[in-house]
């Protein structure tokens, strides 16, 4: 296998990798503080994906560009959402939650069955075909400026847990449900902003995969499971991990496309998620309960 | 078996179908009113019954594009009908298959329980395979539009028709067509790399390549390496870099549509520019979404795929209606998909016709005998051998040229002459 | 118990006056009630979310097909293969996850990634046919066969409430042993449950062994009923979700519950489709989206189920109590 060719195909999974991460993050932030399994994290980032078509096909808005109002816009439902379907069911048990969530995510898919037919769309900027050469590497033009974004993104949610009095209230709550009561936090408004946060996160990630990807109202089950594949596997709970988990993944199935049969791909990254789930249940960058 | 509710028989047609009962009773009252009035017998007795011909089409789903496609030629085919001599009263029943074997099956036998006599479609290899077999359960004819699966008419089964050639004949075909391309345009690719989807269809081309390519020693190239990918993947690049790296002369490519158009893009976002990209006889790149979504990107990919006859009788009447129907599309662009469609029809309107009866068995028995030599696709005569198969159907080579399909080869209809290597890509 | 009477003789008659799409809609009732039943074993009775049952039903299916195709070996004997094929990989994944202690959600994904792993790598198992699909020879056939498991729509009809009808009493029987009181205490809170003495690995494995070994006798029926199998459908995860609908609209761990979901669920379905066609709506999604809310209003309106409410209303109790709620 020449030298040139791995490098290209796991720098381009590295790339997919990281915007897989920003998605991850968001569901990440949701399980570990609200511990709500959000069956619909997928089919809210197709939704993302769907705006961002829209965006550009009625404004030439670039998805680089239409990324903070949907950021902005999956805040808001993300936290009428939390605020007014799921607080209720927060003491009910896992499978309620569970079917709940379900029920919105068929909603969703067929909503946007509905709106948009089911053929594929995508998002034909003009800049969609470049690519940079650096010496013998190629580097596909919108998945280097996805990465950054979502890496970009990334970071911004970072700070904000890391250093503002909202972030740490959040913490609190997920770190000690119990204690972040007693301190007198009002946790059901906490955890409707954190799936808002959450939300956002998905909403920015849809926007840089719609340059990767053409978007299709089916696409949503597959991204759920893959989220929670990169959340398991980096760890719940910790952003890094989150991104960690994407990198995993995205390398990890472009590995095994290269050196395996590229349909049978997808198998390596349950593979990977077995193998955590058995030896290191945490995940790689999590901590022991 | 899927339970969440799937896309239904087309409405206003159930409505049609539910009524039957009523509706022919009116039909025959209004019809042998008009025999006392006029003291006409032009029509007999026995077309007063109408056929029900369920037309099962993947117009959701992956493949939709295509099967939307194919639906023009099953709208249009009511109007085509009565001026070739088929002027009993047909009625279609459209279903969806959704591009998924369940729900085609559950439509088929739905589609029979409401009334259908024969069934038609349904483009996809895999859905046509489960509907055969509940047509063969049933013992209701099922006529194939487009699937190329050789399987769905090696079962021994009693019912099932199939106008369309096999995995097996395509390639042959298509293959011969390669060697024609590099005799016209005096090159000698040596290598060749194989991409193909992995579902029903794509394995069947697969295994049809593996046993045929080796014995045609006239063509001087080698498949260096097959890459098999997933019909559901939502990125090729690794495909496509893999393919690249194998630094092949040319790509033999067995796709489907969308699948097709990723290659195509990701094949320039990493700059890899072949002599060629040549589909040995499968869709995806003379489709008019092809061009649609490619623009300019779609020029010079080659399709060795049946075609039709730009000059025959047929195609001259289902172009009147096709424009009639659709003014704003091209049948060229839809030649394929509408010709095999509208003549699966047709074969069933001609069993209808002799056979005097909407009854299952002695339809089957009419389609048995089927000989139709007035045909829009290029090949002998409409036959059905013993296997119900209709063998002799030619392929031509396609390529795209002035965003169109062109037909470059075989030289004596071609309508210009086949540009290999292909230029490279430049932005514009 | 008149009314179960008159159910039963319903039952039992309904051939004989339902055209055949009734009886379609009837087997899949039946069907999807069989494997609620089975999947309500781990999960209502033992309080193991298994999203992967249809890994179960997908290599019972496989097994006892490839047993018929490739050897000619009947399905009557085919099943018990498939079983235990199902019970080995049920407990392979019982193993894994119990002795390290994954639970809850975690074990929920588990499942799932074994399923997906399964499909992909039948994708690729060339020997069933891989993504192309694997074909059972079929003709029609003037005699029922039920060894065979071939022959009229009425034949499946009966085999499957036969089915359905076992599970039911088996189940039933389950409950009241001693297994099914500890299934109910380790359900209820594992780590009391433990403190009492109960070996909850030992009973843990026997759910999941019971369960799938249960689900593989759907996916033999699945096989010989419809004669194609392709893993992409029978493996995937929707199917799985269709599976555990049932049970939880009809009441987690009640026994009437996956029956009555599987009824409701279906004939919803069924409703609904009609209910478009009659209006003409063509705008594909709109069902999905109605099937999704009423969905949606089931579980905010009643959460524990369908059947539990129900017989609150008729004042009959619940026999085998469902698992506490909050």
């Amino acid at each position: 296998m020449p030298l040139e060719l791995v490098a290209n195909v796991t720098i381009a999974g590295l790339l997919t990798g990281l915007v897989y991460g920003l998605m991850a993050l968001g569901l990440s932030v949701i399980f570990g503080v609200v511990r709500v399994v959000n069956f619909a994290h997928g089919e809210m980032m197709t939704i993302a994906m769907y705006a961002a078509v829209v965006l550009f096909a009625a404004f030439g808005m670039d998805p680089f560009i239409a990324l903070f109002p949907v950021a902005a816009v999956f805040f808001l439902f993300g936290y009428a959402l939390q605020a007014g379907l799921i607080n209720p069911f927060i003491t009910r048990p896992e499978h309620t939650q569970f079917m709940l969530v379900l029920a919105v995510a068929i909603i969703m898919v067929n909503g946007l069955l509905m709106a948009f037919g089911p053929d594929a769309r995508n998002v034909p900027v003009d800049y969609a075909l470049d690519s940079f050469g650096i010496g013998p590497l190629l580097l596909d033009k919108v998945r280097v400026y996805a990465a950054v974004a979502a890496v970009a993104a990334a970071g911004g949610l970072f700070l904000f847990f890391k250093f503002t009095p909202t972030g740490s209230a959040i913490r609190a709550c997920a770190d000690n449900n119990l204690g972040a009561k007693v301190v007198g936090l009002n946790v059901k408004r906490y955890y409707a902003l954190t799936f808002g946060l959450g939300s956002a996160c998905v909403g920015a990630a849809g926007c840089l995969m719609v340059l990767l990807v053409d978007v299709t109202p089916v696409l949503g089950p597959g991204y759920t499971l893959l989220a929670f594949i990169i959340v398991i596997v980096g760890g719940l709970g910790s952003m890094a991990g989150a991104l960690l988990g994407g990198v995993l993944i995205g390398v990890s199935e472009a590995l095994a496309g290269l050196y395996f049969t590229p349909s049978a791909k997808s198998m390596f990254s349950f593979a990977l998620l077995i193998l955590v789930l058995l030896l290191r249940p945490q995940g790689l960058l999590g901590k022991r309960s | 078996m899927n339970r969440i509710p799937q896309q239904p028989i087309d409405a206003n047609e159930l409505a049609q179908v539910t009524d039957v009962g009523r509706r022919r009773f009116i039909a025959g009252l209004g019809a042998s009113a008009a025999i006392v009035s006029s003291g006409s017998l032009m029509r007999p007795a026995w077309a007063q019954s109408t056929l029900n011909v369920g037309v099962l089409l993947p117009t959701s789903g992956f493949q939709a594009f295509i099967g939307k496609s194919c639906k023009l030629g099953a709208d249009i085919a009511p109007n085509v009908l009565p001026g070739l001599g088929y002027g009993m009263p047909i009625r279609l029943m459209h279903a969806d298959t959704e591009t998924n074997v369940d729900v085609a099956r559950s439509r088929a036998e739905r589609l029979i329980n409401d009334g259908a006599h024969v069934l038609v479609g349904a483009f996809d290899s895999g859905a046509s395979a489960a509907i055969a077999q509940v047509c063969e359960q049933k013992g209701v004819p099922f006529i194939v539009n487009i699937a190329a699966a050789p399987q769905i008419t090696e079962q021994g089964y009693k019912f099932t028709f199939r106008n369309f050639p096999t995995a097996i004949d395509l390639v042959r075909n298509g293959l011969a067509l390669i060697g024609d391309i590099f005799h016209a345009t005096n090159t000698v690719p040596r290598t060749a790399v194989f991409m193909h989807v992995n579902d029903t269809f794509g394995q069947a081309m697969a295994r049809g390549i593996g046993a045929i390519l080796p014995r045609l020693d006239f063509l001087p190239f080698k498949v260096v390496e097959t890459i098999a990918y997933d019909p559901a993947a939502r990125d090729l690049s690794v495909e496509v870099a893999k393919a690249k790296a194998t630094k092949a002369d040319f790509l033999m490519l067995v796709c489907r549509l969308n699948d097709a158009i990723l290659v195509r893009r990701e094949m320039v976002k990493q700059r890899w520019s072949p002599m060629g990209i040549i589909g040995p006889g499968n869709p995806g790149m003379y489709e008019a979404q092809f061009y649609n979504a490619l623009g300019k990107l779609s020029e010079y990919c080659m399709s060795n795929v049946p075609w039709y006859n730009p000059k025959a009788p047929l195609t001259h009447s289902i172009e009147r209606a096709f424009r009639k129907s659709f003014p704003k599309e091209k049948l060229m662009f839809h030649a394929l998909n509408v010709g095999f469609t509208v003549e699966a029809i047709m074969i069933a309107a001609d069993a209808y016709k002799r056979a005097r009866t909407t009854d299952a068995k002695a339809l089957a028995d009419a389609i048995r005998q089927t000989s139709i030599a007035n045909r829009m696709m290029i090949g002998g005569p409409i036959k059905f051998n013993a296997k119900g198969q209709v063998e002799g159907i030619k392929s031509a080579c396609i390529q795209n040229l002035k965003m169109r399909p062109t037909v470059v080869l075989p030289a004596a209809s071609a309508e210009a002459k086949p540009v290999f290597p292909m230029p490279g890509y430049r932005k514009a | 118990m008149l009314l179960m009477a008159v159910l039963t003789a319903a039952l039992l008659i309904l051939p004989a006056f339902a055209d055949t799409y009734i009886l379609s809609v009837a087997i899949l009732i039946l069907y999807f009630a069989y494997l609620g039943q089975a999947w309500n074993v781990m999960m209502g009775f033992c309080g193991q979310l298994s999203l992967g049952h249809s890994l179960y039903v997908g290599v019972g299916a496989y097994v006892s097909a490839a047993l018929f195709v490739h050897f000619g070996i009947q399905p009557w004997l085919g099943v018990w293969a498939a079983v235990l094929a199902c019970m080995a990989a049920g407990a392979a994944i019982g193993v894994l996850a119990f002795r390290f202690g994954i639970g809850g959600v975690y074990f929920a994904l588990l499942t799932i990634a074994f399923a997906e792993f399964t499909r992909i790598g039948f994708d690729h198992l060339r020997w069933v046919g891989g993504s192309g699909g694997f074909f059972l020879h079929v003709a029609q056939r003037e005699f029922n066969d039920v060894l065979a498991l071939r022959g009229s729509p009425a034949m499946f009809y009966y085999v499957m409430l036969v089915a359905t009808v076992a599970a039911f009493v088996f189940c039933a029987w389950l409950l009241h042993t001693r297994i099914g009181y500890y299934w109910q205490a380790i359900r209820e809170d594992p780590e009391a449950a433990q403190a009492l003495g109960i070996n909850t690995f030992r009973y843990k494995m026997l759910a999941i062994v019971i369960s799938s070994g249960m689900s593989a006798f759907g996916g033999v029926f699945f096989a010989f009923y419809y004669n194609n199998l392709f893993p992409e459908q029978i493996f995937s995860m929707s199917r799985s979700i269709e599976i555990i609908l049932g049970p939880i609209i009809g009441g987690i761990g009640t026994l009437f519950g996956p029956i009555l979901g599987a009824a409701v669920l279906t004939v919803l379905a069924e409703g609904i489709t009609e209910l478009m066609a009659a209006f003409g709506w063509e705008i594909p999604g709109v069902k999905q989206v109605f099937y999704g809310a009423c969905l949606l209003a089931v579980i905010v309106f009643v959460p524990r189920g369908i059947w539990p409410a129900l017989a609150r209303c008729l004042g009959l109790e619940s026999r085998g109590k469902g698992p506490r709620d909050g």
